[in-house]
């Protein structure tokens, strides 16, 4: 379990010093995406608990997800209808119910 | 947990994009609010409240002030004449609100707004016919008042406000109901940009003492000079 965790603080560190910033415009696509992958984080996590986890689907679903969530909402805005929060509410919904099978799952083993 | 080993190194690189979106993120967040225009809104909005804090507590001041003046002082003749006392009888009441006919593709929409003139044409018809006292929204008219278009909103004594417009008049009602209603008069013009006007006569009609301040900064008083225009 180190691993992940040194990667996690590693890319915190890379995130904090390096210049990148989001426009204005595109901060919104660019928190829902985050929003999409971190919920690819707790469902991977959740699917490990459960010892099925893949790594393919994995990866695919973490990039897919995020990529996929700004442009569902990028076209969204595009058409006048306001899927950021469709996205929003999805991915955290889903997101707390990975927390609390995790929660539940570590409270049971020990 | 064996499919977690074989996979450790994905999970170790999908997670430093993940931190990594996570301080960029945060940072973006934390620059949105350091900038200037957040900055501006939170200052002028607290400004706003100090000012209006402030306000509140001179219409107190003021109202204490003039509640001790009004008790010793005799002179409500002269207030009366300087439109300072508030007013009350029989008269009518305009109500004129802004055109509910769409205007015409290539015609001005302008023309179906309410405009200053418009009020001032039912305000030089209603004192032509002998109207006492008039206000409009709560304003009342003296001498110094002034009546023009503010944006999309009227500025009467300095004070702002939107249709719909309530204009009360005292004096006598079915003279002042007919000087607007005559034909060819204001109340016909007015329809035919199908501007609201509604006039309801009443024998109750309140109109509002004048509550800004006058002075004179550059009259004074003068002796009277004969032939002089």
């Amino acid at each position: 379990m180190i691993l992940p965790v040194l990667g996690l603080l590693v890319g915190l560190i890379l995130g904090s010093i390096s210049p990148v910033l989001i426009p204005m415009a595109y901060a919104k696509f660019f928190s829902i995406a985050l929003l999409a992958s971190l919920d690819s984080v707790f469902g991977g996590l959740r699917a490990a608990m459960n010892e099925k986890f893949d790594n393919a689907v994995f990866i695919s679903g973490f990039f897919t997800n995020a990529l996929l969530a700004a442009f569902l909402v990028y076209m969204g805005d595009r058409l006048g209808i306001d899927l950021y929060y469709v996205a929003l509410l999805a991915f955290g919904f889903r997101m707390f119910q990975n927390l609390a099978f995790l929660r539940r799952h570590i409270l049971r083993k020990h | 947990m064996r499919n977690i080993k074989q996979g450790r190194w994905s999970i170790a690189c999908v997670c430093m994009v993940l931190g990594f979106m996570l301080a960029v993120q945060f940072r973006t967040t934390e620059d949105l609010k350091h900038s200037l225009p957040y900055q501006r809104v939170e200052e002028l909005s607290e400004r706003l409240l100090q000012m209006e804090k402030e306000r509140d507590a001179l219409k107190e001041e003021l109202d204490a002030v003039k509640a001790k003046a009004g008790e010793n002082s005799t002179d409500s003749e002269l207030k009366l004449r300087a439109d300072l006392m508030p007013l009350e009888g029989p008269g009518v009441i305009v109500r004129m609100d802004d055109s509910t006919q769409k205007s015409k593709a290539g015609e001005n929409p302008n023309l179906y707004v309410i405009h200053d003139d418009d009020i001032l044409r039912v305000i030089n018809e209603l004192r032509a016919a002998g109207a006492e006292a008039i206000s409009i929204n709560g304003q009342r008219l003296v001498g110094t008042s002034e009546i023009r278009c503010a944006g999309p909103t009227l500025s009467v004594n300095n004070v702002r406000s939107a249709a719909p417009f309530e204009i009360h008049a005292i004096g006598d009602k079915t003279t002042l109901e007919n000087a607007l209603k005559m034909r060819g008069g204001v109340v016909e013009t007015l329809k035919v940009w199908g501007i609201q006007l509604e006039i309801t006569a009443s024998d109750a009609v309140y109109v509002p003492p004048y509550k800004g301040i006058r002075k004179y900064e550059y009259a004074e008083v003068a002796a009277e000079k004969e032939g002089m225009k």
